[in-house]
């Protein structure tokens, strides 16, 4: 764990200021989370949720929102659209506190500004549960000023008006006056206070929890005229690929560049300066080809001579990896956690059972790679960028040009798919430096192969786990030993262990009745690139305790739903602290409990749905696993159908799904539905693995991802409604990830009787008789 | 050299080896196909060449030459492109958005020769193109429901 101790790292910074370095670089999403951990003294009252984020929130309308005289609202989205459907909630909650018609409402996108706009970092699936408030005072204080506005137009009191769907009433007389007609008084008039603000009634909402709204971008998306990070286009642009380091810190020693730059259209071939040791986001070393096109520039590539340096890391292997964590998960390791006496219970079980479990390296691959575009001129930088921390580019693009962040113009652009990617902005910077050195627009493009070379990975881990069973079956001893390189370590590559997010996704918080648990994590460091990955490290965590619980249930002979509701016990709000769990997502442990009951629920209505225990025939099986995280609750019902080849298919997935308030339901499901797909994806195929320090997969063909013939066609979501709007917002991006991949290998044993321990699943189902 | 696109003609100068691709998003800014892989692996550089569906990133200028392209941004003015836009929209269709273009492109190849497609029919015309955000489902909806719109008098 990260302590505010004064060590020095390599770079010879002291701990201090490397952690305030790294605040000062604005939200890093977990690794903001750690620091406040490791910065806060005692006596400081802890802050939660988005007033835990650098920069805050922000609520005034005189930022977010503008009313024209034509009528037209023009809402602001400070957070990034990369397919959540932030760009259609957001402004819909403003939108229901004005009071507006949604058809007459625009959508505008923020450039990075996190002290205008509050914090940006779209990320940890927080946008919605960290902003309803403030946008919903935004909205309410237009509202509120519109309604003076009209009030004094007619010289009647404002208790007699009320703002209704786009126009001021005089309640008394039916006179109307439209939004367009009095925006140019209101906007005179101050800003209500934070106090005085009247919010609607739920009952009265019109479009929070309701269906029927188009996506903001729809139109623009189906008729190709939305603009990505990738898309903006200049007359006088040139074209960027890059030649990077194929070894995390590697350099070049040598390269010879003369063939590339006398390829067809190539204009420039550049060194990028070199690299910093510590990998943060920083560019890597390479050799950029600038050319009239990418494809020109492409080409040109494939004439460089580089001779790598490959230094430390050119060793790495995923093999041998694999070896170490499994060694590393056979001896003690860090307690994070402990009650009872667990060594005594083993010794007193009637049986034990263990087992291990791999989840290797992924790659976000999203559909738009990396990519940007940077325009430099006259000291000044303006970035074009699909990016999820607006305010970390900025920051970045400037600290790499030499200039100062009020120079450096970031607009964000629609994200082709985020994943955590994207929070990472090394490849803007490597825009900025280019245009810098070509005194032109430069927009750099990673190829899919320079994705899958250089990202910066979802973890390797291998996790333990062992559980003393009584003579009933029931779990007497739990030992759980989580071993995985840590996202921290970009900041620090020494930090060899979990940090407190990390533990946090679903190893140290395990909501099960067990009296004697020990949960340990023993050291492993990084040699690769490691950063956040959708729903993280709640991947391998959910995957090695889903799928032993459905070992153990086997063991017992016991129903796994059954057994599973029995492991989590009553009913019960847990207080995230007494499970050593200081992160608890950032959220107020008082206000953010785990709540055991919402659990069980999401697994008793799942199985119900999906009517778990029904006859299949041979070959098809069902597996069921439940996960908390990002404060939701997910329960999973997968079905396989396996043919005599070991063939999968899945002909359906029932997911139930508990977030708490429902803003924009057609969003939450189709988050759902794409992490159903996603999360088949990652258990099926997804692997990255690395040999002398290298990433073995260079394109689709080798990282292969499901496709729609490869996906069930009969996708069924739950969704729980909540008992009403005071109940605190949970997250909804990533939650649904964890469960599919236990789910589905519990299917696949329900099925075949054959128990996948290693993912990817790949041909593992294939019957062995 | 001259290409025939969204009925227009266009000249281009560029090596004849060039990927159609790139000629479109980088020499002439037509920036609603995407790239995704560059090795006709994702679909997300989906045009069409005389009706049928190809991969732009793996097709040559050269042999663009001569043929009719239609992009994304020219598909809207044929019956089949505009009822796959607007069962699209209805259906909310996109998630980030990024792959869309190609798989309305490989449905309206699709709905072509198919006006009423199978499941089968739908894996085999749309297993070419990736959605990396999953919206499988409901792109299977939405050419379903293009498909039967398509079928009214
Ligand atoms: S970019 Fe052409 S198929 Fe992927
Ligand atoms: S909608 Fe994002 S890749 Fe398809």
């Amino acid at each position: 764990m990260i302590a505010a101790d004064e060590s020095t790292s390599p770079e010879g910074l002291s701990r201090r200021s490397f952690l305030l370095r790294l605040q000062a670089m604005g939200g890093l999403v977990l690794v903001a989370d750690v620091l406040r951990i490791a910065k806060a003294a005692p006596t400081d009252p802890p802050k939660y949720g988005a007033e835990g984020m650098p920069h805050g929130t922000v609520d005034s309308p005189l930022v977010f929102l503008s009313v024209g005289d034509d009528g037209w609202v023009t809402i602001m989205v400070h957070r990034s659209e990369m397919g959540q459907g932030v760009r259609t909630g957001m402004p819909l909650i403003v939108a229901e506190e004005l009071e507006a018609d949604w058809a007459k409402v625009r959508v505008q996108q923020a450039p990075a500004d996190e002290e205008k706009y509050g914090s940006q970092d779209t990320d940890g699936s927080r946008s919605t549960r960290h902003f309803i408030e403030p946008m919903r005072r935004c909205g309410a204080a237009a509202r509120m000023m519109l309604e003076q506005a009209a009030a004094l137009s007619w010289s009647v009191p404002v208790a007699e008006v009320r703002a209704l769907n786009h126009e001021v009433v005089h309640q008394k007389t039916g006179r109307k006056l439209g939004y367009g007609v009095l925006a140019k008084r209101a906007s005179k008039l101050p800003v209500p206070a934070r106090d005085s603000l009247r919010l609607k009634s739920p009952q009265d909402f019109r479009y929070l929890g309701k269906g029927g709204v188009a996506l903001a971008d729809g139109h623009d998306i189906v008729t190709g005229q939305a603009q990505y990070g990738i898309d903006p286009w200049f007359k006088d642009m040139s074209f960027a690929v890059i030649a990077r380091s194929p070894v995390l810190g590697g350099s070049i020693k040598q390269f010879d560049g003369a063939a590339a730059a006398a390829s067809p259209g190539v204009q420039k071939v550049l060194q990028m300066p070199a690299s910093i040791a510590t990998a943060e986001f920083h560019i890597l070393a390479g050799v950029a080809v600038i050319a009239n096109s990418t494809g020109a520039a492409i080409a040109g590539r494939k004439l460089l001579k580089i001779e790598w340096e490959d230094g430390a890391n050119g060793s790495y292997d995923s093999d041998a990896y694999h070896d170490a964590l499994h060694d590393a998960a056979r001896r003690p390791g860090m307690v994070v956690r402990e009650s009872g006496d667990v060594d005594h219970a083993f010794q007193s079980s009637a049986k034990s059972i263990e087992a291990e479990y791999y989840i290797p390296h992924i790659a976000h691959a999203t559909m738009e790679p990396p990519a940007a575009v940077a325009r430099f001129t006259d000291g000044k930088c303006e970035v074009w960028a699909p990016t999820q921390a607006p305010q970390v580019t900025r920051e970045d693009v400037a600290k790499h040009l030499g200039i100062t962040p009020e120079n450096v113009t970031v607009h964000v652009m629609l994200l082709g798919g985020g994943f955590g990617r994207k929070s990472k902005p090394d490849f803007a910077t490597e825009a900025a430096l280019l245009s810098q050195a070509m005194g032109r627009p430069v927009k750099v493009t990673w190829t899919r192969e320079d994705d899958l070379h250089h990202d910066f990975l979802h973890t390797v881990s291998v996790e333990y786990l062992k559980a003393g069973m009584d003579a009933d079956g029931k779990v007497s001893a739990w030992l759980h030993r989580s071993v995985a390189p840590s996202l921290a370590t970009l900041f620090d590559p020494k930090i060899n262990h979990e940090v407190p997010p990390e533990l946090g996704m679903g190893f140290i918080n395990l909501p099960f009745a067990i009296s004697n648990l020990r949960l340990e994590n023993p050291e492993a460091s990084a040699h690769c690139r490691v950063g956040w990955f959708r729903s993280v490290s709640n991947i391998p965590h959910a995957f090695a305790i889903q799928s032993f619980v459905s070992e153990l249930a086997a063991s017992a002979n016991k129903n796994h739903r059954d057994y599973l509701l029995e492991l989590i016990g009553p009913a019960r709000k847990i207080d995230p602290r007494s499970q050593q769990d200081s992160w608890n997502h950032g959220e107020s442990p008082e206000r953010y409990p785990v709540d055991t009951g919402r659990l069980r629920h999401v697994i008793e209505t799942v199985t119900q749905e999906a009517e778990w225990g029904k006859t299949l025939a041979r070959g098809r099986g069902q597996g069921l696993a439940a996960h908390y995280s990002f404060l939701s609750y997910t329960a999973v019902v997968v079905e396989v159908q396996i043919d005599d080849a070991g063939r999968i298919k899945i002909p359906r997935v029932d997911v139930a799904f508990d977030c708490g308030p429902q803003v924009n339901p057609d969003r939450i499901r189709s988050q759902l539905e794409g992490a159903v797909i996603m999360g088949i994806s990652l258990a099926m195929f997804g692997e990255i693995t690395f040999k002398r320090g290298r990433s073995q997969q260079d394109n689709f063909h080798q990282y292969r991802v499901t496709r729609i013939n490869e996906a069930p066609t009969d996708i069924r979501l739950h969704l729980i409604p909540a008992t009403d709007w005071s109940v605190p917002l949970g997250g909804v991006g990533e939650p649904g990830i964890p469960p599919i991949a236990p789910a589905l290998c519990n299917a696949i044993f329900a099925a075949t009787g054959k128990r996948i321990r290693r993912l990817p699943i790949k041909d593992q189902a294939k019957r062995t008789t | 050299m001259e290409l025939q696109i969204n009925d227009q003609t266009v000249a281009i100068v560029a090596e004849p080896a060039l990927p159609l691709l790139w000629v479109l998003r980088d020499l002439l800014g037509m920036t609603g196909t995407k790239y995704g892989c560059g090795m006709a692996l994702c679909g997300a550089c989906t045009v069409l060449i005389d009706g049928q569906a190809l991969r732009s990133c793996v097709l040559t200028l050269e042999q663009a030459v001569g043929k009719k392209i239609t992009t994304i941004e020219g598909i809207g003015a044929t019956p089949v492109g505009a009822a796959l836009q607007g069962a699209w929209q209805e259906l909310n269709v996109p998630q980030c958005g990024y792959c869309q273009a190609g798989q309305i492109m490989s449905a309206a190849a699709l709905l072509q020769v198919k006006p009423h497609p199978s499941d089968a029919d739908i894996d085999a015309a749309m297993s070419g193109n990736i959605c990396r955000c999953g919206t499988y489902t409901r792109i299977r909806a939405a050419i379903k429901q293009a498909a039967d719109q398509g079928a009214k008098p």
